[in-house]
Parts: C-alpha cells; sequence; structure tokens
C-alpha cells in the first residue's frame, strides 16, 4: 500500500504513552522548560487510564520526587499499607512466612494500595495545568525515522482503515507527530519498542527479556470481608503443581473493593498451562475465596509486565529518543513494583531531554539518561536484586526462591550478591516445551460464583475494537499456527491469551482452522512474547479500541 | 440557517453498567463517559449538510455537569463551529429530564435564531426518548423523528423514518427539529488535527439559571434493580424431550 500523504506537526518532545513513565517525563519537562518546551503525549486507550493495569502497591518515592506535594494535591493515593502478609499456599492450607525472614526491601512499609488508572488520570490532570498536550484515543502506529537513521517522530492517529487494510469511507490518515526527541513509554513489549530494539540492536549486550502475564479482577466485597491497608502476597498453589513459576496478590483497596490477581511468569515449559485458568482456581483457594465469597466482580483485565531485571535491560537510548518505564523493563520481582522505576525514568529522561534541548541539541543520544538510569534510583533498586528471578527460573520455586531470599540478604547485609550475576538462558518462547513431553492440566470448570469461563470476563474489561478495522494480530506466516504449532505445542494460544483470542476450530472442510478474534484483545501483548514459533507480531489497532479500564 | 445539535454525556458504551449496592442508581465512579452515540449522529448529520452548503454554522450544546464540556470538545473536533454548555447540575448522578432540557434548547434555539436542530432520538442512560418531541412541541415546529435519511431542499425536510414494519417518508417545513436513528450516517473520526483546532473553538458556559428554568427533576427513582441473572441451559437428547420440556417444565406449549 502507498503510503498517505499525512500533515506534520512539530514538537520539542513526542511521547508515546500516558502510563506512569509517560505522564512523569511530561510533567519533569514541563516543570523544568516550562512554556519554551512544548510536548505532547499519545495515549491509544480511549482516555487516560482505560489501557492502565497494574496490581497495585505503589513505593510513592518516585511521586515524592516529582509531586512533592501529591498529598495537598488531592492525589487518588489515600489507602496506606497497614498489613503486609505473605503465605505460602498449598491446594488448602498455607503458611505465612514470618516477616523477619523477609529481606527488607521487600516491605510494604510506607507504600500504598492504589488503582493505578486513577493515578494516571490524575497525573494526566497535573500535566495538563502545566500546558501537555495529552491526546487520548490516538494511537501511535508506525515510526517515523529520518533521513541520518534516527527517530524522528510517529505516526498517529490513523483511522477508519477497512478490513483488507485499504482506506475505508471514513478514513483518516493520521499525522506525523515530530519531535527533537521522542520518548517511548509503551509498556512492556510495545510495538514501537520492539522495532527500535531491532532496528538498533538494542538487546544486543543484555539478557533475554522474560515477562510475566498479570491477569486482575476488582472485586467489591462484603463490608465485614474488607480490611482496607491490607496487602496479601502468595506463593505456591495452584502454580506449585509444577507448571509455572508465580505468585498471588490480594489489595484491600478503598471502597469496599479488592484487587485480587495473579501473575503467571510466561517462561512456562508445560504449553498447556492456562494462567486464566489459574487465576479462576486460584480464587477457589480458602484464603482467597473467604474474601470474596458474597461479594461481586466488577472488573477483569490482563497485562505483561517485564521481569527481566537489570540482566535484560536492553540498551535505553539510541538516536532521537529514549525508552522509559516498561517499555525498557524496571520490575522489581522480589518487590512486585514497577511504578516507581517507571517515574524516576520518566523523570530521569525528561532531565537529559531538557538539558540536550537548552544546549540546542536535538535527534542525538541521550547518554546523560542512560547514566541516570544506571547511577540513580533505578539501578540502586534494580541491581540487588537482580538474581531473584534467574534463580526461581533455575532451581524451581521453593529452592530458587529459598537461594534468592539468601542472595537478597546478602545484598542487604553486605551489599554484595554472592552469586555474582546470573544470566536468564532463554527467553520466555523458547522456553515452551513440546506437548509430547507434559501432560494436559486438567482445570475445573467455573462455578459461575468466584470463577467464570473467559468471554464472560472479557465482557468486564470493556474491550471493543471497530468491527471493520483489520485485525491487529498479525501471523508472519499463516500456516504455522496449524502446521506448527497445533502438532508439537498444542497450539498454546488457545490457552495463554486471557481473552479468547485466539482458537481452533474445525473448519468446513473438517480439518482444523485457526481463528483470530482480534475483538477481544485487551493488549496484554502475551502473544506476541509467548508464542513459540514467534510468528504472532501485535501491532497498535486503531486509537480508542481496546479495553476500557476503570479503575484498574 | 444555524443548526443547533444537543449533545448529552453519557455512560461510554462499552462500560458495563452496573447498579450501586443500595439500588438508588448506577454506578459512575470510574466509569469512563462519552457523547451519547445517536448524539454523535446527529452531529455528523448538522456537519455534513453544513460542508454541503445547505448550513451555515453548528451549535452544539450540551445541559448537564461542568464536565460535559469535554463531549462539547468531541463534537467541536468532529465540525460544530461553536459549543454552549449549560450548567444544570454539580452531580453526575443527577439526570436533567426531558423537559427541562427541551424548555433550555427552547431558549438556546430562540437567541441564536436556528433553523433547524438535530437530534439523537435518545440518549442511551435513561432511553427516555422525549426531548427531541418536547422541544418541537414547545417550539411550535415541525419534526421528524427516527430519521435514517435527510434531504435538505427548498425549506423543507424529507425525513425517512424507521418505524415498525418499515419505511416512512415525511416530508416536514422548516423550521423543524429531526431526531437520529442509528442508520443516518456513520460518524466521522475526530482526527489529531481538528482535536487540536477544538480547543481553540468557542465554548460558552452558561447556567440553568440564566434562562430562568427549572431543573428540579419531576420524576423520583424508587429503585434501579440488575435484570435477573440468565439461568444456565440444558442440552436435550431428542426433539421429544424437547417438546417435553416446553410443555411441562417452561409451560409454553
Amino acid at each position: 500500500m502507498d503510503t498517505p500523504e499525512r500533515e506534520s506537526m512539530d514538537y520539542d518532545v513526542v511521547i508515546v504513552g500516558a502510563g506512569p513513565a509517560g505522564l512523569s517525563a511530561a510533567i519533569r519537562l514541563k516543570q523544568l522548560g516550562g512554556d519554551d518546551l512544548s510536548v505532547c503525549v499519545l495515549e491509544k486507550g480511549a482516555e487516560v487510564g482505560a489501557h492502565i493495569l497494574s496490581g497495585a502497591v505503589l513505593d510513592p518515592s518516585g511521586l515524592d520526587a516529582l509531586i512533592p506535594d501529591w498529598r495537598e494535591k488531592g492525589a487518588p493515593i489515600t489507602t496506606e499499607v497497614k498489613e503486609d502478609k505473605f503465605l505460602v499456599l498449598s491446594e488448602k492450607g498455607k503458611m505465612g512466612l514470618p516477616t523477619f525472614l523477609m529481606p527488607p526491601l521487600m516491605s510494604n512499609h510506607g507504600a500504598y494500595i492504589v488503582s493505578m488508572g486513577n493515578v494516571c488520570r490524575w497525573l494526566a490532570e497535573q500535566a495538563e495545568a502545566l500546558g501537555v498536550e495529552i491526546f487520548p484515543g490516538m494511537a501511535a502506529s508506525a515510526l517515523v525515522m529520518g533521513e541520518d537513521g534516527g527517530l524522528k517522530g510517529v505516526v498517529a492517529g490513523e483511522f477508519g482503515l477497512s478490513k483488507d487494510g485499504t482506506p475505508g469511507p471514513n478514513y483518516e490518515p493520521g499525522i506525523n507527530l515530530i519531535g527533537k526527541y521522542v520518548l517511548i513509554g509503551e509498556g512492556a513489549r510495545g510495538s514501537l519498542a520492539k522495532q527500535l530494539i531491532a532496528n538498533f540492536g538494542l538487546a544486543a549486550d543484555s539478557d533475554p527479556q522474560k515477562f510475566g502475564l498479570g491477569i486482575k479482577e476488582i472485586w467489591r466485597v462484603k463490608p465485614e470481608n474488607h480490611h482496607p491497608g491490607r496487602v496479601v502476597h502468595t506463593m505456591g498453589w495452584p502454580l506449585n503443581t509444577g507448571d509455572a513459576g508465580g505468585g498471588g496478590f490480594l489489595y484491600h483497596a478503598e471502597n469496599n473493593e479488592v484487587y485480587v490477581g495473579l501473575v503467571v511468569h510466561l517462561d512456562y515449559k508445560n504449553p498447556y498451562v492456562s494462567p486464566y485458568q489459574e487465576m479462576q482456581r486460584y480464587k477457589h483457594h480458602p484464603e482467597i475465596a473467604k474474601v470474596l465469597e458474597g461479594g461481586e466482580r466488577v472488573a477483569y483485565g490482563a497485562r505483561t509486565i517485564a521481569q527481566g531485571g537489570w540482566q535484560a535491560l536492553p540498551k535505553v537510548i539510541f538516536p532521537g529518543g529514549a525508552l522509559i518505564g516498561c517499555s525498557a523493563g524496571l520490575v522489581n520481582v522480589p518487590r512486585i513494583k514497577g511504578n516507581h522505576n517507571a517515574m524516576h525514568s520518566g523523570m530521569a529522561a525528561a532531565e537529559a531531554v531538557t538539558e540536550a534541548i537548552k544546549a540546542g541539541r536535538s535527534g542525538d543520544e541521550l547518554a546523560v539518561y542512560a547514566q541516570k538510569l544506571a547511577d540513580g534510583p533505578v539501578g540502586r533498586d534494580l541491581k540487588p536484586v537482580r538474581n531473584v528471578k534467574p534463580l526461581w527460573s533455575r532451581f524451581g520455586e521453593i529452592a530458587g526462591v529459598a537461594l534468592a531470599g539468601f542472595d537478597m540478604w546478602c545484598a542487604n547485609l553486605f551489599k554484595f550478591n554472592p552469586f555474582g550475576t546470573l544470566h536468564h538462558l532463554k527467553n520466555d518462547a523458547q522456553s515452551t516445551g513440546k506437548a509430547a513431553d507434559y501432560k494436559k492440566i486438567d482445570y475445573p470448570k467455573p462455578d459461575g460464583v468466584l470463577s467464570f469461563d473467559r468471554s464472560t470476563n472479557v465482557a468486564f474489561s470493556g474491550t471493543n475494537h471497530d468491527e471493520d478495522e483489520p485485525t491487529h494480530l498479525k501471523l508472519t506466516d499463516p500456516l504455522i499456527p496449524i502446521a506448527v504449532n497445533l502438532p508439537e505445542y498444542d497450539e498454546p494460544a488457545q490457552r495463554y491469551c486471557p481473552a479468547g483470542v485466539y482458537e481452533v476450530i474445525e473448519g468446513e472442510d473438517g480439518k482444523p482452522r485457526f481463528q483470530i478474534n482480534g475483538q477481544n484483545c485487551v493488549h496484554c501483548k502475551a502473544c506476541d512474547i509467548k508464542d513459540p514459533s514467534q510468528n504472532i507480531t501485535w501491532t497498535v489497532p486503531q486509537g480508542g479500541s481496546g479495553p476500557t479500564y476503570p479503575n484498574m | 440557517m444555524k443548526i443547533v445539535v444537543p449533545v448529552k454525556r453519557v455512560i461510554d458504551f462499552n462500560v458495563r453498567v452496573r447498579v450501586k449496592p443500595d439500588q438508588t442508581g448506577v454506578e459512575f465512579a470510574n466509569v469512563k463517559m462519552s457523547m451519547n452515540p445517536f448524539d454523535e449522529i446527529a452531529v455528523e448529520e448538522a456537519v455534513r449538510l453544513k460542508e454541503a452548503g445547505k448550513a451555515d454554522e453548528v451549535i452544539a450544546v450540551s445541559v448537564g455537569v461542568k464536565k460535559a464540556e469535554d463531549t462539547l470538545r468531541t463534537a467541536l473536533a468532529m465540525g460544530a463551529d461553536k459549543a454552549i454548555l449549560i450548567e444544570a447540575t454539580d452531580d453526575v448522578e443527577t439526570d436533567i429530564e426531558p423537559l427541562a432540557v427541551a424548555k433550555l434548547l427552547k431558549a438556546v434555539v430562540e437567541a441564536e435564531d436556528a433553523g433547524l436542530v438535530i437530534c439523537g432520538k435518545q440518549a442511551i442512560d435513561n432511553d427516555v426518548n422525549g426531548t427531541g418531541q418536547m422541544l418541537a412541541a414547545l417550539l411550535g415546529w415541525s419534526q421528524g423523528t427516527f430519521a435514517n435519511t435527510l434531504k435538505v431542499e427548498d425549506g423543507k425536510a424529507e425525513v425517512t423514518r424507521e418505524v415498525d414494519g418499515g419505511l416512512q417518508i415525511v416530508s416536514v417545513k422548516l423550521p423543524a427539529v429531526i431526531t437520529t436513528d442509528l442508520r443516518l450516517n456513520e460518524p466521522r473520526y475526530a482526527s489529531l488535527p481538528n482535536i487540536m483546532k477544538a480547543k481553540k473553538k468557542p465554548l460558552e458556559v452558561k447556567s440553568a439559571s440564566d434562562f430562568g428554568v427549572d431543573v428540579t427533576p419531576r420524576l423520583s427513582v424508587v429503585s434501579v434493580n440488575e435484570p435477573p441473572a440468565r439461568k444456565a441451559g440444558v442440552i436435550v437428547g431428542s426433539p421429544a424431550e424437547l417438546a417435553d420440556k416446553l410443555k411441562n417444565e417452561a409451560g409454553v406449549l
């Protein structure tokens, strides 16, 4: 297809993604540059917060640095953590891990239970008050590269393509948003970040990135079961049945709402694992069920997070821009937190950009940002815990986590890690084993009270895509799902997708056929990560589509 | 000719609406709000008439809370020329009833000397389907409701109406009130440059009391309930069993 003629618009800084990283960058840019710097933020969700999904227990250190008087400014951050429990679950039982055994860096003291969706909505208000232009419902769908090979800008706001990819009757070509610097804050496995990492070879010297798939539900529970400020993290059942790593969470937020979720590490080997069904049976554990019973599920969603930590961090800078937040991959796995680092990274990038623009530069590499990331709060947060995830992957949950605890205690007490730096050996797709080597998992049927089937739950994510738009899930080779993935892996896409996008159904000729229900997609990116043939590419659909999360 | 297009801020059609535990209404907390889809169709139709040279100005009007400004900005981004917000409440849960809205719109239509009103046939929140009709009555104008085609020519509007059992074509004298049905048009996307331009278009803010209209609700909501949950189905083994169940269990045969 010919590239349509597009108008161009210039800003000093173009930011992709109105999450904690992008909005923090925007706010910091305006704090430092004022009216001299023009800043725009593009957000593919129909409104800011519509695609934000996070636990979340927020370490306010990032916000303290960005907006020190956030309490006076009415930030929606009010439920301070009062009780912090860590449970190891067996199928029916539990064992509490005594607090004194927990490495101090895992403590949630001083943190808050928040909806990051609402925090981002509030950050967007702060940014707009400073003069940042935020455009929700505008997806950044392509990179605009300069003749010198650097990143110049992005294409945003293309609407109205028909099914076959040609312009439909209401077609809008979108515009080229050009910036002196472009900051990419798309979250884990962003579609533009993926291209930039490949084009500039940013991951050449880092370990493969590792991901987890977080599936979350918001429940309104009976007042007698609600203890605002209580944080429960769990390990063990249902994931310790040997098939996948990960852990669960149950946060008692405000208004009788409880956030319950399970993060499943996507390096699981058994292709029969269904993260969705693991989450559903998780809620039947007596420790979880007793809180949810008599309550009502009010929202559902899923999102991948980057878990590779310090070793997997790609080079975050390239000519013309930088990766921020989870586009780089800044989650601290044992602390189960990344929002504070996302904010710190946005601020660090903004500081580097302001300095560069004031010096008359543009379109080059922001070395100062990379330096600040390594030497500043993000590096200090991630480096000491760098061995947790590799130990977990290598030695399984019990031994791996015990060794990880030892490693973290040493880092805490003696400022050194006895294991040095352990590397991630494989990416998540490569970790997938062959179906023939594993047993099918017999998941219980949902009871419709605590657990639900996938399509029922997806209705609680408010997901919608235009009927006529082309599918945004692209197969490099359309034959692979049936020819390779089905016989070798029993096509795991049927199970790893938390929205039931992928189905293998019987075609009219009686042969299996691979069907993509792109309209259900909740933009979690698990398929792009986990497909063992690396044959699925998640591209951004038309702006405003996807989930409409409330206070996720 | 000026066209007035009323637009309402409602819960987005993708949101799964929930009833509040105390059954006094539905949940608005953390819920995405958007322009009523039928009103989007109305804005589109008005903008097309202007683009076809049949109108000079499109004025979008919203009655409700301050935040309805966002809805008006969307209308401006789609091509409306100016917007008027009539603040009638500061409580998002208070639904301003159709008669009060119609009275306010009448005042705007008269002040602007408009020749045509195009509005959505109903809002997807309360589904009343009354504002357009009430406004036509208050103004003493013709009305063409449930339009799926609209032709404006020589001081007349030819409206193809979606009625039970088919289509009805009526010709009404202008000035008139037209209400839009789903198939009238497919609204355009607000493009990024137009969203930027919309930020600079005029948006007047007034209050209901400026027009001397009492917006106190005349109806009281007794209770709001969720529809009953659907019961699980059964798979029957044979036509005979089906007939038996229909007759003896469901009692419909």
